[in-house]
Protein backbone atom coordinates (compact mmCIF):
# COMPACT_ATOMS: atom_id res chain seq x y z
CA UNK A 1 0.00 0.00 0.00
CA UNK A 2 1.29 3.44 -0.86
CA UNK A 3 1.58 5.46 2.33
CA UNK A 4 3.17 8.54 0.81
CA UNK A 5 2.20 9.53 -2.69
CA UNK A 6 3.36 12.73 -4.30
CA UNK A 7 1.56 13.57 -7.52
CA UNK A 8 2.63 16.07 -10.16
CA UNK A 9 4.04 18.67 -7.80
CA UNK A 10 5.02 22.05 -9.26
CA UNK A 11 6.70 24.72 -7.22
CA UNK A 12 8.29 28.02 -8.19
CA UNK A 13 9.68 30.82 -6.02
CA UNK A 14 9.44 34.31 -7.54
CA UNK A 15 9.18 32.93 -11.05
CA UNK A 16 12.19 30.64 -10.57
CA UNK A 17 10.91 27.09 -10.87
CA UNK A 18 12.27 24.58 -8.37
CA UNK A 19 10.10 21.48 -8.76
CA UNK A 20 8.62 20.56 -12.09
CA UNK A 21 6.06 17.81 -12.20
CA UNK A 22 7.54 15.68 -9.46
CA UNK A 23 5.78 12.43 -8.61
CA UNK A 24 6.81 9.65 -6.30
CA UNK A 25 5.27 6.84 -4.35
CA UNK A 26 6.64 5.29 -1.18
CA UNK A 27 5.12 2.01 -0.07
CA UNK A 28 4.35 1.32 3.57
CA UNK A 29 7.35 0.05 5.49
CA UNK A 30 9.92 0.98 2.87
CA UNK A 31 12.60 3.62 2.73
CA UNK A 32 13.31 5.94 -0.17
CA UNK A 33 16.33 8.14 -0.64
CA UNK A 34 16.33 11.25 -2.78
CA UNK A 35 19.70 12.36 -4.08
CA UNK A 36 20.32 15.72 -5.63
CA UNK A 37 22.75 18.58 -5.89
CA UNK A 38 22.66 21.49 -3.49
CA UNK A 39 19.78 23.78 -4.37
CA UNK A 40 17.99 21.10 -6.37
CA UNK A 41 14.87 21.47 -4.26
CA UNK A 42 15.19 18.47 -1.95
CA UNK A 43 14.28 20.34 1.22
CA UNK A 44 11.39 22.00 -0.58
CA UNK A 45 10.07 18.57 -1.61
CA UNK A 46 10.15 17.28 1.97
CA UNK A 47 8.47 20.42 3.27
CA UNK A 48 5.71 20.05 0.72
CA UNK A 49 5.12 16.49 1.90
CA UNK A 50 4.61 17.62 5.49
CA UNK A 51 2.58 20.65 4.48
CA UNK A 52 5.02 23.40 5.44
CA UNK A 53 5.16 24.69 1.88
CA UNK A 54 2.17 24.79 -0.43
CA UNK A 55 2.92 23.62 -3.96
CA UNK A 56 1.68 25.67 -6.91
CA UNK A 57 0.03 22.58 -8.30
CA UNK A 58 -0.19 18.89 -7.50
CA UNK A 59 -0.98 16.93 -4.39
CA UNK A 60 0.83 15.15 -1.60
CA UNK A 61 -1.19 12.23 -0.28
CA UNK A 62 -0.36 10.68 3.06
CA UNK A 63 -2.42 7.67 4.00
CA UNK A 64 -4.94 8.69 1.38
CA UNK A 65 -5.31 12.28 2.65
CA UNK A 66 -4.17 15.24 0.60
CA UNK A 67 -1.91 17.34 2.81
CA UNK A 68 -2.35 20.34 0.53
CA UNK A 69 -6.11 20.47 1.08
CA UNK A 70 -6.33 19.56 4.77
CA UNK A 71 -7.55 21.96 7.43
CA UNK A 72 -5.23 23.01 10.23
CA UNK A 73 -6.73 20.63 12.79
CA UNK A 74 -6.59 17.63 10.50
CA UNK A 75 -3.07 18.31 9.39
CA UNK A 76 -1.92 18.68 13.00
CA UNK A 77 -3.41 15.28 13.80
CA UNK A 78 -1.64 13.80 10.79
CA UNK A 79 1.67 15.42 11.71
CA UNK A 80 1.55 13.76 15.11
CA UNK A 81 2.10 10.46 13.29
CA UNK A 82 5.08 11.85 11.39
CA UNK A 83 8.61 12.80 12.28
CA UNK A 84 10.74 15.40 10.53
CA UNK A 85 14.47 15.92 10.86
CA UNK A 86 15.40 19.43 9.78
CA UNK A 87 18.52 20.08 7.76
CA UNK A 88 19.71 22.52 10.43
CA UNK A 89 18.26 20.43 13.29
CA UNK A 90 16.04 23.39 14.34
CA UNK A 91 16.43 22.75 18.07
CA UNK A 92 14.56 25.16 20.33
CA UNK A 93 17.25 27.59 21.50
CA UNK A 94 15.50 28.51 24.72
CA UNK A 95 15.13 24.91 25.89
CA UNK A 96 17.64 22.37 27.13
CA UNK A 97 18.11 19.07 25.29
CA UNK A 98 15.76 17.40 27.77
CA UNK A 99 13.05 20.02 27.20
CA UNK A 100 13.54 19.80 23.45
CA UNK A 101 12.71 16.11 23.55
CA UNK A 102 9.93 16.49 26.10
CA UNK A 103 8.19 19.21 24.11
CA UNK A 104 6.51 17.10 21.39
CA UNK A 105 6.05 14.07 23.64
CA UNK A 106 4.30 15.86 26.52
CA UNK A 107 1.86 17.42 24.16
CA UNK A 108 0.93 14.14 22.55
CA UNK A 109 0.51 11.72 25.41
CA UNK A 110 0.17 12.08 29.16
CA UNK A 111 3.12 10.58 30.97
CA UNK A 112 4.31 10.67 34.54
CA UNK A 113 7.54 12.53 35.17
CA UNK A 114 9.41 9.25 35.50
CA UNK A 115 8.09 7.74 32.28
CA UNK A 116 8.90 10.95 30.44
CA UNK A 117 12.45 11.00 31.73
CA UNK A 118 12.78 7.35 30.83
CA UNK A 119 11.69 7.87 27.23
CA UNK A 120 14.02 10.86 26.88
CA UNK A 121 17.05 9.01 28.22
CA UNK A 122 16.35 5.95 26.05
CA UNK A 123 16.03 8.12 22.97
CA UNK A 124 19.23 10.01 23.70
CA UNK A 125 21.09 6.73 24.25
CA UNK A 126 20.06 5.63 20.77
CA UNK A 127 21.88 8.60 19.26
CA UNK A 128 24.72 8.33 21.79
CA UNK A 129 24.09 11.61 23.57
CA UNK A 130 22.73 10.73 27.02
CA UNK A 131 25.47 12.87 28.57
CA UNK A 132 24.18 16.01 26.85
CA UNK A 133 20.73 15.85 28.40
CA UNK A 134 21.13 19.03 30.45
CA UNK A 135 22.99 21.03 27.81
CA UNK A 136 21.54 23.94 25.89
CA UNK A 137 21.59 23.76 22.07
CA UNK A 138 24.18 26.55 21.92
CA UNK A 139 26.60 24.29 23.80
CA UNK A 140 26.37 21.51 21.20
CA UNK A 141 28.40 20.95 18.06
CA UNK A 142 26.67 20.84 14.67
CA UNK A 143 26.71 17.05 14.55
CA UNK A 144 25.43 16.76 18.11
CA UNK A 145 22.56 19.11 17.28
CA UNK A 146 21.71 16.94 14.33
CA UNK A 147 21.58 13.84 16.51
CA UNK A 148 19.42 15.57 19.14
CA UNK A 149 17.16 16.66 16.28
CA UNK A 150 16.93 13.03 15.20
CA UNK A 151 16.10 11.92 18.74
CA UNK A 152 13.42 14.58 18.97
CA UNK A 153 11.88 13.54 15.68
CA UNK A 154 11.79 9.87 16.71
CA UNK A 155 10.64 10.20 20.30
CA UNK A 156 6.94 10.19 19.45
CA UNK A 157 7.27 6.88 17.57
CA UNK A 158 6.16 8.21 14.20
CA UNK A 159 4.91 5.95 11.40
CA UNK A 160 6.46 8.12 8.72
CA UNK A 161 9.88 9.74 8.95
CA UNK A 162 11.23 12.47 6.73
CA UNK A 163 14.96 13.03 7.08
CA UNK A 164 16.57 16.14 5.60
CA UNK A 165 20.23 15.19 5.22
CA UNK A 166 20.49 12.97 8.31
CA UNK A 167 24.25 12.46 8.14
CA UNK A 168 25.72 15.73 6.90
CA UNK A 169 28.04 17.26 9.44
CA UNK A 170 28.80 13.92 11.06
CA UNK A 171 32.12 12.08 10.98
CA UNK A 172 32.18 8.88 8.87
CA UNK A 173 31.90 6.60 11.89
CA UNK A 174 28.96 8.36 13.53
CA UNK A 175 27.45 8.75 10.12
CA UNK A 176 27.51 4.98 9.64
CA UNK A 177 26.08 4.41 13.12
CA UNK A 178 23.23 6.80 12.47
CA UNK A 179 22.52 5.19 9.12
CA UNK A 180 22.34 1.75 10.73
CA UNK A 181 20.13 3.19 13.46
CA UNK A 182 17.76 4.51 10.81
CA UNK A 183 17.77 1.14 9.08
CA UNK A 184 17.09 -0.82 12.26
CA UNK A 185 14.28 1.49 13.35
CA UNK A 186 12.72 1.09 9.98
CA UNK A 187 12.82 -2.69 10.17
CA UNK A 188 11.70 -2.83 13.80
CA UNK A 189 8.75 -0.43 13.55
CA UNK A 190 7.83 -0.87 9.88
CA UNK A 191 8.66 2.81 9.44
CA UNK A 192 8.02 4.43 6.11
CA UNK A 193 10.69 6.95 5.39
CA UNK A 194 12.06 9.40 2.87
CA UNK A 195 15.60 10.61 3.31
CA UNK A 196 17.21 13.40 1.38
CA UNK A 197 20.96 13.03 1.29
CA UNK A 198 24.26 13.58 -0.47
CA UNK A 199 25.83 10.72 1.39
CA UNK A 200 25.96 7.71 -0.91
CA UNK A 201 27.06 5.38 1.85
CA UNK A 202 24.09 6.41 3.95
CA UNK A 203 21.77 5.91 0.99
CA UNK A 204 23.22 2.43 0.48
CA UNK A 205 22.50 1.45 4.06
CA UNK A 206 19.06 2.93 4.50
CA UNK A 207 17.30 2.97 1.16
CA UNK A 208 15.25 0.35 -0.62
CA UNK A 209 14.87 2.65 -3.59
CA UNK A 210 16.70 5.73 -4.77
CA UNK A 211 15.69 8.65 -6.96
CA UNK A 212 17.67 11.55 -8.29
CA UNK A 213 16.29 15.07 -8.28
CA UNK A 214 17.80 16.91 -11.17
CA UNK A 215 16.68 20.14 -12.84
CA UNK A 216 13.46 20.09 -10.87
CA UNK A 217 12.49 16.64 -12.06
CA UNK A 218 12.66 13.37 -10.17
CA UNK A 219 14.36 10.98 -12.50
CA UNK A 220 16.44 7.81 -12.62
CA UNK A 221 14.53 6.03 -9.92
CA UNK A 222 15.29 2.48 -8.97
CA UNK A 223 17.35 0.37 -6.66
CA UNK A 224 20.86 1.50 -5.95
CA UNK A 225 22.28 -1.43 -7.93
CA UNK A 226 20.42 -0.52 -11.09
CA UNK A 227 21.46 3.10 -10.79
CA UNK A 228 25.08 2.10 -10.29
CA UNK A 229 25.00 0.36 -13.67
CA UNK A 230 23.46 3.39 -15.37
CA UNK A 231 25.37 5.08 -18.17
CA UNK A 232 23.53 8.37 -17.75
CA UNK A 233 25.73 11.42 -17.22
CA UNK A 234 23.91 12.82 -14.15
CA UNK A 235 23.66 9.47 -12.44
CA UNK A 236 27.32 8.69 -13.06
CA UNK A 237 28.36 12.02 -11.58
CA UNK A 238 26.75 11.05 -8.29
CA UNK A 239 28.61 7.77 -8.10
CA UNK A 240 31.90 9.20 -9.25
CA UNK A 241 31.85 11.89 -6.60
CA UNK A 242 31.91 9.32 -3.78
CA UNK B 1 8.19 1.93 -4.04
CA UNK B 2 7.58 3.38 -7.44
CA UNK B 3 8.95 6.71 -8.45
CA UNK B 4 7.55 8.17 -11.58
CA UNK B 5 9.24 10.76 -13.63
CA UNK B 6 6.75 12.12 -16.06
CA UNK B 7 8.35 14.01 -18.88
CA UNK B 8 7.82 17.71 -18.59
CA UNK B 9 4.49 18.01 -20.27
CA UNK B 10 3.79 21.58 -19.42
CA UNK B 11 0.15 22.32 -19.04
CA UNK B 12 -1.13 25.80 -19.56
CA UNK B 13 -1.60 26.68 -15.91
CA UNK B 14 1.91 25.81 -14.87
CA UNK B 15 3.55 27.52 -17.79
CA UNK B 16 2.02 30.81 -16.81
CA UNK B 17 2.94 30.25 -13.17
CA UNK B 18 6.54 29.53 -14.04
CA UNK B 19 7.00 32.42 -16.38
CA UNK B 20 5.50 34.97 -14.07
CA UNK B 21 8.19 37.51 -13.30
CA UNK B 22 8.71 38.93 -9.81
CA UNK B 23 6.84 42.18 -9.70
CA UNK B 24 7.89 45.27 -7.77
CA UNK B 25 4.98 46.29 -5.63
CA UNK B 26 4.16 49.91 -5.07
CA UNK B 27 4.24 51.45 -1.63
CA UNK B 28 0.48 51.55 -1.36
CA UNK B 29 0.05 47.89 -2.29
CA UNK B 30 2.69 46.88 0.25
CA UNK B 31 1.04 49.01 2.91
CA UNK B 32 -2.34 47.41 2.28
CA UNK B 33 -0.81 43.96 2.30
CA UNK B 34 0.99 44.53 5.61
CA UNK B 35 -2.08 46.08 7.22
CA UNK B 36 -4.24 43.20 6.08
CA UNK B 37 -1.77 40.65 7.33
CA UNK B 38 -1.51 42.35 10.74
CA UNK B 39 -5.30 42.55 11.03
CA UNK B 40 -5.81 38.87 10.21
CA UNK B 41 -2.99 37.95 12.58
CA UNK B 42 -4.55 40.02 15.39
CA UNK B 43 -8.08 38.73 14.91
CA UNK B 44 -6.86 35.15 15.14
CA UNK B 45 -5.96 35.84 18.77
CA UNK B 46 -9.56 35.98 20.00
CA UNK B 47 -10.75 32.53 18.93
CA UNK B 48 -7.37 30.98 19.79
CA UNK B 49 -7.23 32.26 23.34
CA UNK B 50 -10.27 30.26 24.42
CA UNK B 51 -9.28 26.95 22.87
CA UNK B 52 -7.30 24.48 25.02
CA UNK B 53 -4.47 23.71 25.66
CA UNK B 54 -3.94 26.92 27.60
CA UNK B 55 -0.18 26.71 28.20
CA UNK B 56 -0.49 28.66 31.45
CA UNK B 57 3.06 27.74 32.40
CA UNK B 58 4.31 29.55 29.33
CA UNK B 59 2.19 32.63 30.10
CA UNK B 60 3.66 32.73 33.60
CA UNK B 61 7.18 32.36 32.27
CA UNK B 62 6.69 35.27 29.85
CA UNK B 63 5.14 37.42 32.58
CA UNK B 64 8.21 36.82 34.72
CA UNK B 65 10.55 37.49 31.87
CA UNK B 66 8.84 40.53 30.36
CA UNK B 67 8.07 42.05 33.77
CA UNK B 68 11.62 41.81 35.02
CA UNK B 69 12.84 43.33 31.76
CA UNK B 70 10.55 46.37 31.97
CA UNK B 71 10.19 47.20 35.66
CA UNK B 72 13.51 49.03 36.21
CA UNK B 73 13.31 51.26 33.15
CA UNK B 74 9.60 52.00 33.54
CA UNK B 75 10.04 52.78 37.23
CA UNK B 76 12.96 55.18 36.74
CA UNK B 77 11.21 56.97 33.88
CA UNK B 78 7.99 57.31 35.90
CA UNK B 79 9.87 58.81 38.83
CA UNK B 80 11.71 61.33 36.70
CA UNK B 81 8.65 62.37 34.71
CA UNK B 82 6.72 62.92 37.96
CA UNK B 83 9.56 64.97 39.38
CA UNK B 84 9.91 67.09 36.25
CA UNK B 85 6.20 67.78 35.87
CA UNK B 86 5.96 68.98 39.45
CA UNK B 87 9.09 71.12 39.10
CA UNK B 88 7.92 72.63 35.83
CA UNK B 89 4.36 73.46 36.81
CA UNK B 90 4.84 74.56 40.42
CA UNK B 91 6.17 78.08 39.61
CA UNK B 92 3.26 78.75 37.25
CA UNK B 93 0.63 77.47 39.67
CA UNK B 94 2.37 79.41 42.46
CA UNK B 95 2.12 82.64 40.48
CA UNK B 96 -1.65 82.23 40.33
CA UNK B 97 -1.81 81.15 43.95
CA UNK B 98 -2.99 77.73 42.86
CA UNK B 99 -0.12 75.56 44.04
CA UNK B 100 -2.45 73.57 46.26
CA UNK B 101 -3.88 72.12 43.03
CA UNK B 102 -0.57 70.58 42.15
CA UNK B 103 -1.25 67.11 43.61
CA UNK B 104 -4.57 66.93 41.79
CA UNK B 105 -3.02 68.05 38.52
CA UNK B 106 -0.20 65.55 38.69
CA UNK B 107 -2.56 62.77 39.75
CA UNK B 108 -5.05 63.32 36.95
CA UNK B 109 -2.46 63.72 34.25
CA UNK B 110 -0.63 60.61 35.39
CA UNK B 111 -3.60 58.34 35.83
CA UNK B 112 -5.45 59.42 32.73
CA UNK B 113 -2.67 59.91 30.26
CA UNK B 114 0.98 59.98 31.19
CA UNK B 115 1.15 56.73 33.10
CA UNK B 116 -0.47 54.51 30.46
CA UNK B 117 1.30 56.12 27.52
CA UNK B 118 4.78 56.39 29.01
CA UNK B 119 4.63 52.82 30.25
CA UNK B 120 3.34 51.56 26.92
CA UNK B 121 6.05 53.35 24.95
CA UNK B 122 8.78 52.05 27.22
CA UNK B 123 7.47 48.51 27.13
CA UNK B 124 7.10 48.80 23.36
CA UNK B 125 10.79 49.64 23.13
CA UNK B 126 11.84 46.96 25.55
CA UNK B 127 9.41 44.09 25.01
CA UNK B 128 8.04 44.43 21.50
CA UNK B 129 11.54 44.50 20.06
CA UNK B 130 12.55 41.54 22.20
CA UNK B 131 9.59 39.47 21.06
CA UNK B 132 10.21 40.47 17.44
CA UNK B 133 13.83 39.38 17.65
CA UNK B 134 13.08 36.16 19.52
CA UNK B 135 10.33 34.94 17.22
CA UNK B 136 12.24 36.28 14.21
CA UNK B 137 15.25 34.15 15.01
CA UNK B 138 12.98 31.18 15.65
CA UNK B 139 11.49 31.73 12.22
CA UNK B 140 14.75 31.97 10.32
CA UNK B 141 16.25 28.93 12.08
CA UNK B 142 13.12 26.89 11.31
CA UNK B 143 12.16 26.50 14.97
CA UNK B 144 8.63 27.69 14.22
CA UNK B 145 8.37 25.07 11.48
CA UNK B 146 9.65 22.51 13.97
CA UNK B 147 6.77 23.33 16.30
CA UNK B 148 4.40 23.06 13.36
CA UNK B 149 5.61 19.62 12.31
CA UNK B 150 5.06 18.33 15.84
CA UNK B 151 1.38 18.96 15.22
CA UNK B 152 1.32 21.91 17.62
CA UNK B 153 -0.12 25.25 16.60
CA UNK B 154 2.79 27.71 16.87
CA UNK B 155 0.34 30.62 16.98
CA UNK B 156 -1.17 29.25 20.17
CA UNK B 157 2.11 28.28 21.75
CA UNK B 158 4.20 31.31 20.82
CA UNK B 159 1.82 34.18 20.08
CA UNK B 160 -1.19 33.71 22.35
CA UNK B 161 0.98 33.12 25.43
CA UNK B 162 3.10 36.21 24.81
CA UNK B 163 0.19 38.50 23.98
CA UNK B 164 -1.69 37.33 27.07
CA UNK B 165 1.37 38.04 29.19
CA UNK B 166 1.58 41.56 27.71
CA UNK B 167 -2.13 42.20 28.33
CA UNK B 168 -1.81 41.12 31.96
CA UNK B 169 1.47 42.89 32.52
CA UNK B 170 0.56 46.31 31.17
CA UNK B 171 -2.06 47.34 33.79
CA UNK B 172 0.23 46.19 36.61
CA UNK B 173 3.22 48.07 35.24
CA UNK B 174 1.12 51.16 34.64
CA UNK B 175 -0.19 51.12 38.21
CA UNK B 176 3.40 50.90 39.37
CA UNK B 177 4.53 53.76 37.13
CA UNK B 178 1.60 55.89 38.32
CA UNK B 179 2.52 55.32 41.94
CA UNK B 180 6.21 56.00 41.38
CA UNK B 181 5.43 59.08 39.26
CA UNK B 182 3.22 60.51 41.99
CA UNK B 183 5.95 59.86 44.49
CA UNK B 184 8.44 61.61 42.21
CA UNK B 185 6.15 64.61 42.05
CA UNK B 186 5.92 64.63 45.84
CA UNK B 187 9.71 64.66 46.08
CA UNK B 188 9.77 67.80 43.93
CA UNK B 189 7.04 69.36 46.06
CA UNK B 190 8.75 68.45 49.32
CA UNK B 191 12.03 70.00 48.22
CA UNK B 192 10.44 73.40 47.71
CA UNK B 193 7.60 73.49 50.22
CA UNK B 194 6.61 71.97 53.51
CA UNK B 195 3.60 69.99 52.28
CA UNK B 196 3.32 66.73 54.23
CA UNK B 197 2.99 63.34 52.48
CA UNK B 198 -0.37 62.88 54.21
CA UNK B 199 -1.78 66.11 52.82
CA UNK B 200 -0.33 65.43 49.38
CA UNK B 201 -1.75 61.92 49.23
CA UNK B 202 -5.17 63.04 50.49
CA UNK B 203 -5.50 65.62 47.74
CA UNK B 204 -4.35 63.04 45.18
CA UNK B 205 -7.00 60.55 46.25
CA UNK B 206 -9.72 63.19 46.44
CA UNK B 207 -9.01 64.49 42.97
CA UNK B 208 -9.36 61.11 41.29
CA UNK B 209 -12.74 59.81 40.25
CA UNK B 210 -13.97 56.55 38.81
CA UNK B 211 -14.02 58.20 35.40
CA UNK B 212 -10.27 58.72 35.62
CA UNK B 213 -9.36 55.21 36.73
CA UNK B 214 -11.36 53.02 34.39
CA UNK B 215 -10.35 54.47 31.00
CA UNK B 216 -6.76 54.64 32.18
CA UNK B 217 -6.79 51.00 33.10
CA UNK B 218 -8.75 49.70 30.11
CA UNK B 219 -6.40 51.57 27.83
CA UNK B 220 -3.38 49.78 29.26
CA UNK B 221 -4.76 46.36 28.37
CA UNK B 222 -5.28 47.52 24.79
CA UNK B 223 -1.73 48.87 24.66
CA UNK B 224 -0.50 45.54 26.00
CA UNK B 225 -2.30 43.76 23.20
CA UNK B 226 -0.73 46.08 20.60
CA UNK B 227 2.77 45.59 22.02
CA UNK B 228 2.46 41.81 22.07
CA UNK B 229 0.72 41.29 18.77
CA UNK B 230 2.93 43.67 16.76
CA UNK B 231 6.10 42.08 18.14
CA UNK B 232 4.79 38.61 17.41
CA UNK B 233 3.58 39.53 13.93
CA UNK B 234 6.93 40.99 12.95
CA UNK B 235 8.87 38.05 14.33
CA UNK B 236 6.50 35.45 12.92
CA UNK B 237 6.87 36.85 9.42
CA UNK B 238 10.59 37.60 9.52
CA UNK B 239 12.46 36.50 6.44
CA UNK B 240 15.91 36.84 5.01
CA UNK B 241 18.17 35.45 7.72
CA UNK B 242 19.74 37.50 10.49
CA UNK B 243 19.09 40.75 8.62
CA UNK B 244 15.41 39.89 8.76
CA UNK B 245 15.60 39.37 12.52
CA UNK B 246 17.05 42.84 13.02
CA UNK B 247 14.42 44.31 10.77
CA UNK B 248 11.61 42.52 12.59
CA UNK B 249 12.85 43.88 15.89
CA UNK B 250 13.15 47.53 14.80
CA UNK B 251 9.90 47.50 12.86
CA UNK B 252 8.15 46.07 15.91
CA UNK B 253 9.23 49.05 18.03
CA UNK B 254 8.39 51.68 15.43
CA UNK B 255 5.06 50.16 14.51
CA UNK B 256 3.87 49.43 18.04
CA UNK B 257 4.86 52.92 19.27
CA UNK B 258 3.00 54.53 16.40
CA UNK B 259 -0.05 52.37 16.92
CA UNK B 260 -0.04 53.13 20.66
CA UNK B 261 -0.04 56.88 20.09
CA UNK B 262 -2.63 56.62 17.37
CA UNK B 263 -4.90 54.38 19.44
CA UNK B 264 -4.47 56.68 22.41
CA UNK B 265 -5.70 59.60 20.36
CA UNK B 266 -8.84 57.70 19.42
CA UNK B 267 -9.39 56.46 22.97
CA UNK B 268 -9.03 59.95 24.44
CA UNK B 269 -11.68 61.20 22.04
CA UNK B 270 -13.85 58.22 22.96
CA UNK B 271 -13.55 58.69 26.73
CA UNK B 272 -14.30 62.38 26.48
CA UNK B 273 -17.38 61.43 24.55
CA UNK B 274 -18.49 58.74 27.05
CA UNK B 275 -17.54 60.66 30.24
CA UNK B 276 -17.92 64.29 29.23
N1 LIG C 1 11.28 30.10 1.07
C1 LIG C 1 11.92 30.22 -0.09
N2 LIG C 1 11.81 31.36 -0.80
C2 LIG C 1 12.43 31.50 -1.99
N3 LIG C 1 13.19 30.55 -2.55
C3 LIG C 1 13.35 29.40 -1.91
C4 LIG C 1 12.73 29.17 -0.64
N4 LIG C 1 13.05 27.93 -0.24
C5 LIG C 1 13.84 27.42 -1.19
N5 LIG C 1 14.03 28.29 -2.20
C6 LIG C 1 14.80 28.04 -3.42
O1 LIG C 1 14.50 26.73 -3.85
C7 LIG C 1 15.66 26.10 -4.32
C8 LIG C 1 15.80 24.74 -3.67
O2 LIG C 1 16.02 24.90 -2.29
P1 LIG C 1 16.21 23.67 -1.32
O3 LIG C 1 16.43 24.22 0.03
O4 LIG C 1 15.11 22.72 -1.49
O5 LIG C 1 17.57 23.01 -1.85
P2 LIG C 1 18.21 21.65 -1.40
O6 LIG C 1 18.08 20.72 -2.53
O7 LIG C 1 17.64 21.23 -0.10
O8 LIG C 1 19.72 22.07 -1.24
P3 LIG C 1 20.76 21.69 -0.10
O9 LIG C 1 21.29 20.36 -0.43
O10 LIG C 1 21.80 22.76 -0.21
O11 LIG C 1 20.03 21.73 1.18
C9 LIG C 1 16.82 27.02 -4.07
O12 LIG C 1 17.19 27.58 -5.30
C10 LIG C 1 16.28 28.09 -3.18
O13 LIG C 1 16.80 29.33 -3.56
MG1 LIG D 1 18.19 21.19 1.77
Amino acid sequence: MALVEVQNIWKAFDGHSVLRNVSMVVEKGTAAAVLGKSGAGKSVLLKIIIGLIKPDAGSAMIDGKDVVALRRKEINALRKTMGYLFQGAALYDSMSVRENLAFPLERQITLTGEELEDRIVTQLKLVGLESAINKMPSELSGGMKKRVGLARALITNPRIMLYDEPTTGLDPITSREISYLMRSLQERYQLTSIAVTHDMQCAKIIADKVAILHDGCLEHQGTLETLEQSQDETVRSFFVSV
Amino acid sequence: MRIQAEETSLNAMNTSANQEQPRRQGFFARFLEKTGSLTVFSLRFFPSVFVPPYELGEVRRHLDDLGSKSIPLAGITGFIVGLIIAMQTRPTLFRFGADSFLPAMVAISFVRELGPVITALIVAGRVSSGIGAELGSMRVTEQIEAIEVSGIDPYKFLVVTRVLACILLQPLLTAMVNAIGLFGAYVAVAIESSMSWQLYWDSVVQSLTFADLIPGLAKTAIFGFIIGIVGCHQGFHAEGGTVGVGRASTTAVVLSSMLIIFTDMILVKLTVWIWP
